[in-house]
């Protein structure tokens, strides 16, 4: 009980962005594309170094949401967390475009108590309790971040595709489920619900761990937000935008981290 | 009154004697392994735009229990995407069972289901094939519509698909 304890705290805390922070987010469906009378989709969620393959820690799932073609929730069953990675199934029971999420709200602090450096993480609610009054040098940051990926049952459809208007999102003008290698694709950032201008975006495809090189792409919205990526070839991709600012809720922190994350599939032409 | 009748049946026949053909031969080959299923195959035609201008044929496993074998038909992923992901199978006209190996023939007639009415232009015929633990593979044969003298192309496949033979005719 322990150990689970303690593995479940550190790999809240792994999966809550950090700055310098190398290892990735990610969650892998095992189709997105699909067919037939009562599909399922079973998907995988891990923080790793390489993609997509579960060697660090597992993603917590506590704040999953699945999202059914009509805009209901759906369920995720069969939840399980191991050491590496964490695991679920949705079954598809609507034709259309469905959406997995993770969305994270955390507060990072860096402080000096006793002339000692110190870190924490944690929630808003919490900070007042955990991290003492009397701080010195005291940093807070606000970090959200967004984790989703897609997956279809026969014709895409758009309702799982709308913004909340919360922190920064992905709002596509190509379907995420209709991506094909040597194909343009375009989508637009959101940052709370308005286009997010000038914003680095970073595409890595999958299957790191049997090439020299990242390979990764990396491209800038223009001031619609929007950017284009030409998929070179089939394959799972891993997108990651992030960008910071003041606009804060948590009245002790000033600044803002949002990450947005996804996983795409594209399907050879 | 008498007279009528095989006025009507004329009137039918030389309709039908106008109207085109588009005859397609698909060679299903043998293939040595040692697990082999059936490939699902699609025929389809689609205009200079690559949208589907007609829905041939489908051939899937339509025997398996609770429609099963609609799980696979995405695998043939071009005719997903053009227009398999639209259609509710089995689709009247158009789905049947799984072929074996062998040549297979089809016959189909300008303004008739499921070739229905093309507009005069340039198309292409596709075969995809898709086969379960197997591999997938895909042929074009250009052709112009309505033919204004009989034609044949055919195109061959490397793994999936063995010769494929378009004719048409006027």
């Amino acid at each position: 009980m322990k150990m689970s304890l303690k593995w479940a705290a550190l790999a809240l805390a792994f999966s809550l962005p950090l700055s310098a922070q190398a290892h990735r987010m990610w969650m892998l469906p095992s189709a997105t594309v699909l067919s037939g009378a009562d599909p399922w989709v079973t998907v995988d969620a891990a923080v790793s170094n390489d993609l997509f393959y579960f060697e660090h820690f597992p993603l917590q799932l506590n704040n999953l949401s699945v999202t059914a073609p009509d805009g209901t929730a759906a369920k995720a069953e069969n939840q399980s967390t191991g050491r590496y990675r964490s695991t679920f199934d949705v079954r598809l029971t609507q034709a259309g475009t469905y959406k997995m999420a993770v969305v994270n709200n955390g507060v990072f602090a860096s402080y000096k108590e006793n002339g000692k450096n110190k870190r924490w993480r944690g929630t808003a609610e919490k900070f007042a309790q955990e991290v003492p009054a009397d701080a010195q040098d005291l940093r807070v940051t606000q970090a959200n971040s967004r984790l989703e990926t897609f997956v279809t049952v026969g014709k895409p459809t758009d309702t799982v595709l709308k913004p909340t208007g919360q922190g920064l999102e992905l709002a596509p003008i190509t379907h995420p489920n209709d991506l094909f290698a040597k194909e343009e694709a375009s989508f637009r950032l959101l940052l709370d619900g308005k286009p997010a201008a000038g914003i680095e975006v970073s595409i890595v495809p999958g299957g790191i761990r049997y090439r020299d090189q990242l390979h990764e792409m990396k491209t800038r919205t223009d001031a619609d937000g929007k950017f284009t990526v030409t998929w070179p070839e089939p394959g799972m991709y891993w997108l990651e935008a992030e960008t910071k600012d003041d606009k804060t809720t948590f009245d002790k922190a000033k600044e803002r981290r949002s990450t947005y994350i996804a996983t795409f599939e594209v399907l050879p032409e | 009154m008498r007279t009528l009748i095989p006025v009507a049946v004329t009137g039918l026949m030389v309709g039908q004697a106008q109207a085109a053909d588009l005859a397609v031969r698909i060679e299903i080959p043998r293939l040595n392994v040692a697990e082999y299923h059936r490939p699902y195959v699609a025929v389809w035609v689609e205009g200079p735009d690559q949208k589907v201008a007609a829905n041939l044929a489908v051939w899937y496993d339509v025997k398996l229990k609770n429609d099963e074998g609609t799980k696979w038909l995405k695998d043939m992923r071009q005719w997903w995407r053009r227009t398999g992901r639209e259609l509710t199978m089995p689709a009247d006209g158009i789905s049947g069972a799984t072929r074996p190996v062998g040549e297979h023939q089809l016959a189909f007639s300008d303004g008739k289901a499921p070739l229905g009415k093309l507009a005069e232009g340039k198309y292409e015929l596709v075969v995809e094939a898709a086969r379960e633990v197997g591999g997938r593979e895909l042929l074009r044969i250009p052709f112009q519509w309505p033919p204004r003298a009989p034609e044949k192309g055919e195109a061959r496949g490397q793994h999936e698909l063995g010769r494929v033979a378009l004719e048409t005719k006027p």
